[in-house]
């Protein structure tokens, strides 16, 4: 792949967007955790509750501020690297972000502060209060940057308007309901559900190990694996149905995940373990499983899927009626709107098709005189690179089956064994912290990369979304980012580790006398 | 949806560009605080336990603040998509500098105080100055740019281009006259943030923010004042040749612009926008006298200044929202380069709903924080900054 600004601008924007992804599925979950833990001090008045939620909560705090230091580069790189679609989109895509600052952020903002200085300044109940408003914005950030990212991946609700050459909204109701967008909410709040969930469990049973903390660590993971549970059982459900939506709306995204190249007999068999070759156009040593592809993806017997192949034949015939709409806008421009009705026909007949024109002037520069050739060279395009897909769509899997596993086996103990966690179990717990982040990430790439070669699906193509910058510029940046955001990492992860080692601060003595008293035994043969 | 029929394209047009500038003064009325709070604190504050008490005066409030600049990114997508689109790209890395100081900041005011270590908190301490001064100056940078037209065109696909290599492109907006605007909004921001550290703290910090704000405010009011001359005498401002429809599609290309007049011209059309520079000196003026004797009432007045100076700006150039000095022609105005009528309109619906909980919800974070914070305050909060 040559390296040019386009290249540049996506490896930007995915490197911050990753690194802003490393806190914000914490900050998701675990406000939720602290909120509920604190609920649980309020209706109980056990000192212990504080306790947790204090420590939960300041670990909370130190990645909180991350989220929103790197969040602020992702409200403004869109204008900054991705002009042409800040233009082309903006009358869709800026609304649900501004709604997101106007619903989300600025409740999720306005309370975490208080939350940290008022303590001693209101009553127990309105701090508990305050907690879940700081749950709730954010987890309605993260429906609205959802809602914004589901029209990407399909985008309704929306039609071109050559007057002034961009994409304009033409039901707000479509673009709100958007199944996709809303298939994806549930399935990204609930990954960061699991998040929080393996973090604290994985914490609670390092002070195990250490025998450290028993009451708070017992706790914890009783809370969390409860909560991860649902969670983990809702993330495959809904990755299930992200899956069944994406046949509808992303069929060759789907193709590319499972290296089908050709069409099937329904139902589709599932490829467990293969190696795509873009190349040879197939993928060896397929391992097939049978029906499992077909049901996920149609949930029936008998629909077909296509495969790749197929897909790009049909890419072909948009392309081909692409170019009509892209000529009927020449001129339609040229005569600022005044012309014949047959021309204002045939772009409307067409105009659904116009991305598929633009994605053509990316391998010839006037549509109209492309060749058979190149109108199959740019449908090839419609392709993304199959293996990296195949392999992170797999991992993402693998990852959470597991988790979904060890979790439920944690909620077992926790609440059918009296909470005697085995040793192994433990050392399981700290060792497989990263894995939900390992799954996130994969996630999102498995969605964003299988997007490619759009920005908004059919509509607008990546190589044309890009601001008029030099490769300088963009290189600067790039750099800049990465080693601002590398330092903060390092940084963050080095006063988590601290803050874990110190342990809980608050109400030590109150919850060892409160403990005595009410489990003598509870300590732990050494 | 026939809603949208309700508001005219043209009145929406105007209500947004109203919005675009609450946001403006929302961010320099709250964020202010922040930028000249950081700006200021090595120089009012002397020991680790005085710094602490200042870098805590808003260590509750600068996250729910800094929302004001997010969200005025976003309602410059959702509204004025072209302008988000030009803007951005072309002040690219000028944006960067921002951004990279704006991730210092909030970052340092948390991580500052996890060290007992002298050089980590000194060091943080310059972070978070560069964190303060560096957005308040290239905000300023950019006006004093806007002013005078910034070099960008559109292609007939209307895509934003900027000729020139990236570090002329830097060089060009650090021109004479947009560092000049650059100073008048950086003392404004110390002003404001000395106004709400006299607000908030007591004894020496108090009387030393007392006299970095008294002369930071006259020292906004004079550079106000002589950039007024600069900008009547010496920078040309842009006028129609056809005025585009107010009621017709946002395409800055459909109208023809050339340089010309000055923007001072506006005050003779539309003498009551003359409104706006007089409570800009007044409010700033009151400010100084008010850090002196009536200490609750400076940071409502220094308010008052910045919503006088920002509302000058945007009044001496309607319609005119961002010039093009290269081709005056695809220049951004109010009229071309807006959403659409049904954007504009879901989105100002939203804004009704929202923006009074907003107000509600941060009046009363600042009402349960309302009083000085002390040493002795921080020493019982283990969450204190």
């Amino acid at each position: 792949m040559e390296f040019g600004l386009v290249e540049l601008s996506r490896l930007q924007f995915a490197s911050t967007a990753m690194y802003h992804f490393l806190f914000v599925p914490l900050t998701l979950g675990l406000s939720i955790l602290v909120a509920t833990m604190e609920t649980v001090y309020v209706m109980t008045g056990r000192p212990i509750w504080r306790q947790m939620t204090k420590f939960w909560g300041t670990l909370f705090g130190i990645n909180f501020v991350l989220g929103v230091s790197t969040g602020l580069t992702m409200e403004f790189q869109f204008g900054m690297n991705w002009a042409y679609y800040s233009h082309y989109v903006g009358d869709i895509f800026g609304a649900p972000l501004a709604i997101e600052g106007l619903m989300a952020f600025f409740m999720e903002a306005s309370f975490v502060g208080i939350w940290f200085f008022g303590w001693e300044k209101m009553t127990a109940r309105a701090h508990m209060i305050v907690a879940w408003c700081v749950a709730i914005g954010t987890n309605f950030s993260a429906l609205w940057i959802l809602i914004a990212n589901g029209w990407m991946q399909n985008p309704v609700g929306a039609e071109f308007n050559p007057m002034t050459m961009r994409m304009e909204l033409v039901d707000f109701f479509a673009v709100l309901f958007n199944p996709v967008a809303q298939a994806k909410f549930v399935h990204t709040v609930s990954a960061g559900y699991v998040t929080a969930t393996m973090f604290v469990i994985g914490v609670s049973s390092w002070y195990l190990l250490r025998g450290r903390h028993i009451e708070l660590a017992r706790r914890s993971i009783a809370v969390a694996s409860a909560f991860g549970l649902a969670s983990c059982l809702s993330v495959l459900l809904l990755g299930d149905e992200s899956g069944y939506e994406a046949t509808h709306n992303q069929r060759m995204k789907l193709a590319a995940i499972e290296g089908m190249w050709e069409t099937e007999e329904a139902p589709a068999s599932f490829n467990l373990f293969g190696i795509p070759d873009q190349e040879a156009r197939e993928t060896k040593y397929a391992i097939k499983v049978p029906y499992v592809m077909g049901l996920i993806g149609t949930r029936s017997l008998n629909t077909e899927m296509p495969g790749i192949k197929d897909l790009v034949a049909q890419a072909e015939g948009r392309i081909r009626s692409g170019v009509i709409a892209y000529d009927a806008l020449l001129q339609i421009r040229a005569a600022k709107g005044a012309v014949t009705p047959e021309v204002k026909a045939s772009f409307e007949a067409h105009s659904a098709d116009l991305g598929y024109a633009m994605l053509l002037t990316t391998v010839v520069a006037d549509p109209k005189l492309a060749t058979d050739a190149q109108i199959t060279e740019a449908a090839w395009k419609t392709v993304p690179q199959v293996l990296p897909l195949f392999w992170s769509f797999r991992v993402m899997v693998g990852a959470g089956v597991f988790m979904l596993v060890f979790i439920g086996f944690m909620f077992f103990t926790s609440n059918f064994r009296g909470g005697r966690f085995p040793t192994w179990a433990l050392r399981t717990a700290v060792l497989a912290i990263p894995v939900p982040w390992i799954a996130a990430e994969t996630g999102w790439f498995v969605a964003e990369f299988g997007r490619q070669p759009w920005t908004v699906d059919g509509l607008l193509p990546t190589a044309l979304s890009v601001s008029n910058l030099s490769i300088w510029d963009v290189a600067l940046t790039l750099a800049g980012f990465v080693t601002l955001y590398s330092v903060l990492l390092v940084i963050e992860i080095r006063l988590m580790l601290a803050a874990i080692r110190k342990g809980p601060t608050h109400d030590i003595d109150v919850v060892e006398a409160w403990a005595a008293k009410h489990h003598p035994v509870a300590k732990p043969a050494e | 949806m026939i809603l949208h029929d309700l508001l005219s394209y043209e009145i929406l047009r105007v209500i947004w560009w109203g919005l675009l500038g609450v946001l403006l003064i929302g961010l320099a009325a709250t964020d202010g605080f922040d930028m000249g709070v950081a700006a200021l604190n090595p120089f009012v504050a002397q020991t680790d336990a005085e710094r602490r008490v200042v870098i805590n005066t808003i260590g509750p409030v600068w996250e729910g603040n800094q929302v004001w600049l997010i969200l005025g990114g976003g309602a410059i997508f959702a509204a004025w998509p072209p302008l988000y689109a030009v803007s951005f790209s072309g002040f690219y890395l000028a944006m960067f500098l921002v951004l990279a100081a704006l991730i210092l900041r909030p970052v340092g005011f948390k991580y500052r105080n996890k060290k007992e270590s002298h050089v980590w908190r000194t060091r943080w301490d310059w972070a978070l100055v560069v964190g303060g001064v560096v957005p308040a100056l290239i905000f300023g940078v950019a006006v004093g740019n806007v002013l005078q037209g910034v070099p960008f065109t559109l292609d007939e696909t209307l895509l934003p281009i900027y000729p020139g290599n990236p570090l002329m492109k830097l060089l060009g907006l650090l021109n004479p006259f947009a560092l000049f605007v650059g100073v008048v909004s950086l003392s404004m921001h110390i002003a404001h943030g000395a106004a709400w550290l006299v607000l908030k703290t007591e004894g020496a910090v108090q009387a030393r923010a007392r006299r970095i704000g008294s002369w930071a405010g006259v020292a906004t009011i004079v550079t106000f004042a002589l950039a007024g001359v600069w900008l009547a005498f010496g920078i040309p401002a842009y006028q129609f040749v056809t005025e585009p429809d107010h009621f017709g599609p946002s395409n800055p290309l459909l109208s023809e612009v050339v340089r010309g007049g000055s923007w001072i011209d506006a005050y003779q059309t539309r003498p009551w926008i003359a409104v706006a520079p007089a409570l800009g000196v007044l409010g700033l003026g009151s400010a100084v006298v008010l850090m002196r004797f009536w200490s609750g009432w400076a940071v409502t007045a220094s308010m008052i200044g910045i919503f006088g100076v920002i509302s000058t700006v945007g009044l001496s150039m309607f319609p005119f929202i961002l010039p093009s000095s290269l081709n005056p022609s695809a220049s951004l105005t109010v009229w071309d380069s807006s959403s659409s009528h049904m954007t504009l309109f879901i989105m100002l619906v939203s804004t009704v709903i929202f923006l009074p909980i907003i107000l509600a919800y941060t009046s009363w974070v600042y009402k349960v924080l309302w009083g000085k914070v002390r040493p002795d305050d921080i020493a019982r909060n283990p969450n204190a900054y």
